[in-house]
């Protein structure tokens, strides 16, 4: 994982909840399918316009909601990151597990916008808007999670743990 | 310390934990849900202890797919391989949270984990109790820890008696109209008030606690969670109870003599709910009593008791989900299943079902549901142009008889 992204953004409000990431009906579907439906009713079409290095940017409470692994359909999307003003603590915790770089910064969402270009420092928690070179600095992540995620996510240190059988071993399974 | 500081400090061998800890704790029970091993599951070359391991078939029962039987040959080949013995499987099984304390899983001053967002019911029996993801659940399951970081605890003090029209589901959407979400902060509840609120709707406020975002709800172990343990296990715990000079982020009190009954409105229920009086008379289309916050025996015998000699309204559907195996024998055997099923309710199998719009009951474009379950986003349970309040079971009997959401209390028995 680079610690410094370049990336388009796309931005959302506030409280956007996991239903409308992974809808029911999408649980039902394999993942590269499920993937077709984030932000089904929210943002219709959104999954045909974002490409692989995109960062996705939200308002507070990002996340609210289910277990349900929506990092897992980023990743499939290609989505690099995940930037919020604040995140549900499940979905950040999912988010790092998947190897998604999650980056709370306050007044993120009100300063960067749709489409901009943002470099996001993944380490220092700083984005800077690119046009103008606008900066915004949150808290960085703990050493200890920034590691899990820098490693590709829990089931990469889970295999080199020897926890998994050899076939799915260095995948970092289903979500990436 | 709050009652989950105490609980975190003393699973990762500390004296004292702060707010803004990151913390490494044993995990004293994880449990497994059914759609884990139907998405994906591969067996593990180990796992930690088939003891503080347990699995249920919960959200997709019986399988309404070939992918979720999948699932239950993947579920049952594991339990078989690796010796867990606390395996619920269809038939014996039930919501998740519901068969947790039947089986008194969650116990006073442990730590709960489980792949389900609304695992925080267990903060009712004094535990430490989250849902997780898929990842972090299976990496628990081999290892059997995992990381927290400590977030500041807002604390409620109820006050004043209950009246008895009044739910857990009330207390919590005054809650959550009231102060708003509680994103990255715990809950917790207590206060002279407190034993006024018998455990099935302390039960119904911790389950709650993750549609205002909370990471932790806890109550204490008061008299009545230990008569309610006494029944459910008979392995001696230790407690965890606030110090006198725990640090809030914030201090609130609720009197629960003067409050009525609240509905969240559709989409969400933080700074979205309001009391029954003022809430617009929609006509509804569809009623749910059940899941893992409302679907317990007592919720059951407040619909039976509303629906004896009254009828569902021409037009309206009831679905009443029993939140497990043994609550659907025990309202059997109590009679509440036959009151409700003559008055025109459809009752299910236990399952997760219609609460999250997978596999049964779900909601047309355009119809309004008013629900006493979980979680009312846009779209939960099916067409996300159909508008979903959420009540407590009382109100929402009271809408399947007259039509419309009304208020309960004007509602007799027939």
């Amino acid at each position: 994982m680079n610690d410094v992204i370049e990336g388009r953004v796309w931005l959302f409000g506030d409280s956007v909840d996991t239903d409308n990431m992974y809808p029911g009906f999408a649980m039902r579907l394999p993942v590269e399918e499920a993937a077709k439906h984030v932000f089904y009713d929210l943002r219709p079409g959104w999954t045909d316009e974002v490409e692989p290095g995109d960062i996705v940017v939200a308002g507070k409470n990002f996340g609210i909601g289910s277990s349900r692994p929506v990092a897992q359909l980023f990743k499939q999307l290609g989505v690099a990151a995940v930037v919020a003003e604040e995140f549900n603590s499940l979905f950040f915790r999912n988010s790092i597990n998947f190897g998604l770089p999650a980056v709370s910064i306050p007044g993120v969402a009100a300063t960067i916008h749709d489409q901009d270009r943002a470099r996001l420092d993944i380490r220092e928690a700083t984005i800077e808007r690119l046009h103008d070179g606008a900066l915004l600095r949150g808290t960085p992540i703990p050493d200890f999670v920034f590691d899990i995620v820098s490693g590709g996510g829990l089931l990469a240190k889970l295999a080199a743990d020897g926890f998994l059988p050899g076939r799915i071993t260095g995948t970092a399974g289903a979500g990436s | 310390m709050t009652i989950v500081e105490k609980i975190l400090a003393r699973a990762c061998g500390q004296e004292h934990v702060n707010v803004g800890d990151v913390v490494v704790c044993e995990v004293d029970m994880t449990v497994l849900i059914d759609l884990q091993f139907a998405t994906m599951w591969e067996p593990p070359t180990r796992i930690a202890d088939p003891d503080r391991l347990a699995v249920v078939m919960d959200h997709a029962v019986p399988a309404p797919s070939v992918k979720d039987a999948d699932g239950g040959v993947k579920a049952r080949a594991f339990v078989r391989e690796f010796g867990v013995a606390r395996f619920f499987d269809v038939g014996r099984h039930g919501i998740c949270h519901q068969v947790i304390a039947e089986n008194g899983l969650a116990r006073p001053g442990e730590i709960l984990t489980c792949t389900d967002s609304h695992t925080c019911a267990g903060g009712a029996y004094n535990t430490a109790a989250r849902g997780l993801g898929p990842l972090e659940v299976y990496s628990i399951m081999c290892t059997g820890e995992t990381w927290f970081q400590v977030a500041p605890t807002i604390r409620y003090d109820l006050v004043g008696e209950k009246p008895k029209v009044l739910s857990g589901k009330d207390i919590f959407l005054y809650v959550a109209a009231t102060y708003g979400d509680a994103t990255n902060h715990n809950l917790e509840f207590g206060g002279p008030g407190l034993e006024s609120v018998p455990m099935n709707d302390r039960r119904t406020i911790a389950t709650q606690g993750a549609e205002v975002s909370a990471d932790f709800t806890t109550f204490p172990a008061d008299e009545v969670c230990r008569a309610f343990l006494d029944a459910h296990t008979d392995r001696p715990y230790e407690a965890a109870e606030p110090d006198p000079d725990a640090d809030y982020a914030a201090v609130r009190q609720v009197d629960l003599s003067v409050l009525e009954p609240f509905v969240g409105r559709p989409g969400r229920v933080g700074n979205n709910a309001v009391p029954v009086s003022q809430i617009e008379r929609r006509k509804v289309d569809q009623c749910f009593i059940g899941s893992c916050a409302n679907g317990q025996l007592e919720d059951l015998r407040i619909a039976a008791e509303m629906l004896r000699g009254n009828r569902v309204a021409p037009g309206v559907r009831l679905i009443v989900t029993p939140a497990s195996q043994a609550v659907y024998i025990d309202a059997l055997r109590s009679g509440y299943l036959e009151i409700l099923a003559e008055a025109g309710a459809v009752v299910t199998n236990s399952t997760c079902g219609a609460c999250f719009g997978y596999h049964m009951g779900l909601l047309a474009a355009g119809e309004v549901c008013i629900t006493a379950s979980t979680r009312n986003f846009k779209g939960r349970m099916g067409s996300p142009d159909a508008e979903i309040y959420m009540a407590s079971p009382y109100t929402v009997a009271a809408a399947a008889i007259a039509g419309r959401i009304v208020d309960p209390r004007e509602v007799t028995a027939g």
